[in-house]
């Protein structure tokens, strides 16, 4: 029975489909509990997938590498998945060039606020060296974030640790956050998300409305390109 | 809707090689985004043909953080004694920058008279 089960053990390790599998459990899983729970952003779906599959990987002792043999499929829709934005964008392309001036006022003090305030947080808690300047792109999507990172002297990692994390931070407090505030404008509240929390919170964005999604992915996009700018300014400032 | 994939894929590949060949810091697929937002400019029948495609793949973009999302957990411990420090400056500098975000865009579209309609 044993040697049995080991078989279909090392059979099942060996192939992608496992591992795939779970993953979209998972992720049914903390849709599931969103739903029930009455789509209250702080039962973030991400978060729970993330949490339950570590939990299985530390039990069985299977190595990230196997995990991701199954899961690059999930992963590499990624891509596609941000080309595919260009169809919400699309369609709220009349509303975004009328928006012009509030994006761009909005996307300059919110890229610069998102740096300066995570350095100097950490700085006043006692954070230096590596970690400190690891820190500066973390609002930006995880491969330029990284980029920027490792051009900076920090570690490109650690910065992926911080991005997911921020992307998860920003998705679960950007709707209580912005009623808290009275925002009803659904491009700000979608554009300050995309700004702040990239991909994560852009998904965030277009499971509750489509133009808060749309105007998500412009401010994720054009932050992007912004930080690789501002960050290594306001890096110098902490130094 | 293999059409539509391969458009969309087509478009992330074009995006990768501009992005790769000048050695540019926006990621390919977002470059991938921009061109195909000037290609439904460009031919408005197909943006709308395409419009139920792009939305099934956008309608659960949550899942495909997952991968990443494992990832991480991994290498939470190289945060190592930092750990509670750049957690307080993360969800700080969240709040402070969404907060900026939003306020800044609506005070400037009230500024402009941009309405959201």
């Amino acid at each position: 029975m044993m040697t049995e089960f080991q078989e279909i053990w090392t059979y099942l390790n060996r192939e992608p489909l496992l591992w795939l599998t779970a993953t979209l459990i998972a992720y049914a899983i903390g849709d599931g509990l969103y739903r029930a729970a009455g789509r209250r952003p702080y039962v973030n779906p991400v978060l729970i997938a993330v949490l339950l599959l570590a939990l299985a990987l530390g039990l069985t002792k299977t190595p990230y590498a196997t995990y991701f043999e199954g899961a690059q499929f999930v992963h590499f829709m990624l891509g596609p998945a941000t080309v595919a934005l260009a169809a919400p964008l699309y369609q709220n392309l009349a509303l975004v060039k009328k928006s012009a001036i509030p994006m761009i006022g909005s996307l300059i003090a919110a890229s610069s606020a998102a740096i300066a305030s995570a350095l100097g947080i950490a700085w006043a808690l006692g954070v230096r060296g590596e970690a400190l300047i690891s820190l500066a792109p973390k609002s930006v999507t995880a491969p330029v974030a990284m980029g920027i990172s490792e051009s900076l002297g920090g570690s490109p990692t650690l910065t992926a640790v911080m991005v997911i994390v921020t992307g998860i931070i920003g998705a679960v407090i950007a709707t209580p956050l912005l009623n808290l505030l009275g925002i009803t404008d659904w491009r700000a509240r979608g554009f300050a998300t995309g700004v702040a929390a990239h991909g994560i919170g852009t998904a965030r964005a277009l499971q509750v409305n489509e133009t808060a999604g749309a105007f998500a992915g412009v401010g994720m996009g054009l932050n992007a390109i912004l930080t690789a700018v501002l960050a290594p300014l306001i890096v110098l400032l902490f130094l | 809707m293999i059409n539509h994939l391969a458009i969309i894929l087509g478009f992330q590949l074009l995006g990768e090689v501009i992005a790769r060949s000048f050695g540019l810091v926006i990621p390919g697929p977002v470059l991938g985004m921009v061109i195909m937002l000037g290609f439904f400019m460009a031919l408005p029948r197909v943006a709308a043909a395409m419009r139920s495609t792009a939305q099934g793949l956008l309608s659960h973009l949550s899942l495909l953080f997952v991968p990443a999302g494992v990832g991480v957990v991994g290498h939470v411990a190289a945060l190592g004694t930092d750990g509670w420090a750049i957690l307080a400056a993360l969800v700080g500098s969240s709040v402070v920058a969404i907060t900026v975000g939003a306020v800044t865009f609506v005070g400037l579209a009230r500024l402009t008279g941009s309405n959201d309609d």
